[in-house]
C-alpha cells in the first residue's frame, strides 16, 4: 500500500504563545497535529475563508464557532478536501498534517479520508448491518481475518461507547439504532480505521439532551487518542466540550484561543458580542 | 424509552470539576478553623511566636480563596450549571468568602497577641477562650452540614451563634469595668475587646456559611429572623464612684 505521507513523519513540539496554554493545572505538553497556514476558499469568484491561520492540536478538542454563514463548516471541509467532490471550488495557502500539505494535487484522498474521519450532523448509518457499518471502511485499507475484523469491530464499538447496547444485535441493520446510537455508530466507523484527526460537523444538532451529553462524554474519552474538530453553532456545546476554541466571522479568523479564556475574557470585542448574544 | 437516573454527570469532567471545587472549600475551612484554634491558644499562652505564625499562614487562606473563585468563573463559564450544580458553585463563592475574612480576624487575633506578649502580663477573662471554643464548634460545624449537604445541621449551627454573641456582650461589660477600676489595664483591655468582638464577628461569619449551606440545600433561604445576642451596641455603664 503506497503512502502520500510518511507514518514516521516528525512532530515537532510547539512553542505555545502564553495565551494559549491550557488554563488545567496539568501542564499538556502540546503537539501540533495539524498546521493551517494562511488558507484562503473559493467558491467559484467568492471568497469564503480569507487568510485563515490557526493550529489543530493532538489529543485535543479545538471547536469552530460563528454566526450562520461565518465558513466554519467550509473550514472543516477543507481538512479532509472534501470540496474536491464538487467542482469550482478550491483553496490556496497550506494545510500541513504532521509536517505534510494534505492540499498539495499529489495527495492521494481515499488515504488522506482515512486518517481524517467525519462525522456529519445528520446521522448517516449505512443501509446495512451494525457490523458491517464499522467494517466497511476497515476492508477499504486492510486486510484481515474474520478473528482479527471481529476484534476491530468489538475495539471500535467499544470505543464508541456502543458495544454493550448492540453486542447482541450487530446483524441487525444500523437503521433500526436510535438517532444517538446512530450517532456513535458513526463514530466508531470512523475510528475502526484508525485515523489521525476526527471531524465532527454539528455532530449532536440532531440529537437529544440526553444522546448529547453521552457523545459529550465520548469525546472527552477519545480525545486521549486522537485530533479532534467539532464545528457547532451551540456555542454552549463549545464551551463545554472542547479545550481551544476558534471564532470566525466573514470567513475570517477572528480570535482563536483557550476555551475558557474565550468564555471569560475574550480578546476581541466582537467575540464578546457574538458569545454574550449581542450579535444581530 | 425509559431512562436510568444516576447520581452523576454523564459527562464525568463535569463532576470531577464539582468535586475540586468542593474539596477546595474543605481544605479551605479546615485551615480557616485551625487558625482560630491556634490563635487562641497563642493568646491563652501569651505566645508572640505562635501569633506570628498565625499571621503568616493567613496567606494560605487567601490562596486557596482565588483557587475557589477561578474554579467557579470556570464552572459557571463553560458548563452553564442549573438547579441544585448552580447553588453549589455560587454557594462555594460565597462561603470561600467568608471563611476568608475567617482567616482574617484569626490573623488580627494574632496581630495583638504579638502587642500584648510586650505588656506586663495579664489576667485573661475567661470568657474569651470560651467564645474561641464556640466559635470553632461553629465552624466545624457548618463545614460537617457543607460536607454532608444536611440542612438541618447547617440549621442547629445557625441558632448556636447566640451563645457567642451573649458572651460577647458579657466580656464587653467585662473589660469595661477592668479600664475603669485601673488605668494601666487599658492597653490590655483594649486588645482583648478587639479580639472579642473579632472572635464575635468569626461567629457572624461562620452563621453566614450556615445559611448559605442551607440556602444549596434546601433551594430556599432561611426564612427565620437570625438570633442575635450582641448587646453591646447599646450598652451604658454607669461611671464609677469617686472613693
Amino acid at each position: 500500500m503506497t503512502t502520500a505521507m510518511s507514518e514516521k513523519a516528525q512532530r515537532q513540539p510547539v512553542e505555545m504563545p502564553a495565551q494559549a496554554m491550557p488554563a488545567s493545572s496539568e501542564q499538556v505538553a502540546l503537539m501540533e497535529k495539524v498546521a493551517i497556514r494562511h488558507l484562503s476558499f473559493f467558491y467559484d469568484q467568492n471568497r469564503a475563508l480569507k487568510d485563515i491561520s490557526l493550529p489543530l492540536y493532538d489529543k485535543q478538542v479545538t471547536a469552530f464557532i460563528g454566526p450562520s454563514g461565518c465558513g466554519k463548516s467550509t473550514l472543516l471541509r477543507v481538512l479532509n478536501r472534501i470540496y474536491d467532490l464538487y467542482p469550482k471550488q478550491r483553496a490556496t495557502g497550506e494545510v500541513l498534517l504532521d509536517g505534510h500539505n494534505i492540499l498539495s494535487p499529489k495527495q492521494d484522498l481515499n488515504l488522506l479520508r482515512a486518517r481524517i474521519g467525519m462525522v456529519f450532523q445528520k446521522p448517516t448509518p449505512f443501509p446495512m448491518s451494525i457490523y458491517d457499518n464499522v467494517a466497511f471502511g476497515v476492508r477499504l485499507y486492510e486486510k484481515l481475518s474474520q478473528s482479527e475484523m471481529d476484534a476491530r469491530v468489538e475495539a471500535a464499538l467499544r470505543r464508541a461507547a456502543l458495544w454493550t447496547e448492540v453486542k447482541d444485535k450487530l446483524k441487525q441493520s444500523g437503521l433500526s439504532l436510535s438517532g444517538g446510537q446512530q450517532q456513535r455508530l458513526c463514530i466508531a466507523r470512523g475510528v475502526a480505521v484508525k485515523p489521525a484527526v476526527l471531524l465532527l460537523d454539528e455532530p449532536c444538532s440532531a440529537l437529544d439532551p440526553i444522546s448529547t451529553s453521552k457523545v459529550e462524554e465520548l469525546i472527552d474519552e477519545l480525545k486521549s487518542d486522537y485530533c479532534i474538530v467539532i464545528v457547532t453553532h451551540n456555542m454552549q456545546q463549545a464551551a463545554r466540550a472542547a479545550d481551544f476554541t476558534a471564532f470566525m466571522y466573514l470567513g475570517e479568523l477572528i480570535e482563536y484561543g483557550v476555551t475558557e479564556q474565550i468564555f471569560t475574557n475574550p480578546a476581541n470585542e466582537k467575540t464578546q458580542q457574538y458569545i454574550t448574544g449581542r450579535f444581530g | 424509552m425509559a431512562q436510568e437516573t444516576t447520581l452523576h454527570h454523564t459527562v464525568r469532567s463535569y463532576d470531577d470539576e464539582l468535586k475540586a471545587l468542593d474539596q477546595t472549600i474543605t481544605r479551605m475551612g479546615d485551615l480557616a478553623e485551625a487558625q482560630l484554634q491556634s490563635a487562641i491558644q497563642a493568646l491563652v499562652r501569651r505566645d508572640g511566636e505562635i501569633g506570628h505564625q498565625v499571621v503568616q499562614a493567613d496567606a494560605r487562606i487567601d490562596d486557596l480563596e482565588h483557587q475557589v473563585s477561578a474554579l467557579a468563573v470556570r464552572l459557571l463559564a463553560l458548563r452553564q450549571p442549573v438547579a441544585q450544580d448552580l447553588r453549589e458553585v455560587v454557594a462555594a463563592l460565597k462561603i470561600s468568602s467568608d471563611l476568608e475574612r475567617i482567616g482574617d480576624y484569626a490573623a488580627n487575633i494574632g496581630k495583638r497577641v504579638i502587642a500584648l506578649a510586650q505588656t506586663a502580663p495579664f489576667k485573661l477573662p475567661a470568657g474569651i477562650p470560651r467564645m474561641g471554643w464556640l466559635a470553632q464548634k461553629i465552624i466545624k460545624d457548618v463545614l460537617g452540614a457543607y460536607n454532608d449537604r444536611d440542612a438541618e445541621k447547617a440549621l442547629a449551627a445557625w441558632q448556636s451563634d447566640e451563645e457567642v454573641d451573649e458572651t460577647y456582650s458579657g466580656l464587653f461589660r467585662e473589660l469595661l469595668t477592668h479600664m475603669m477600676e485601673d488605668p494601666r489595664n487599658i492597653g490590655a483591655c483594649t486588645h482583648m475587646l478587639f479580639i472579642a468582638k473579632n472572635i464575635e464577628r468569626i461567629g457572624d461569619h461562620a452563621t453566614n456559611i450556615a445559611e448559605t449551606v442551607y440556602y444549596m440545600v434546601v433551594g430556599e433561604p432561611l426564612d427565620a429572623v437570625r438570633p442575635k445576642g450582641d448587646s453591646t451596641s447599646s450598652m451604658t455603664l454607669p461611671p464609677p464612684e469617686r472613693v
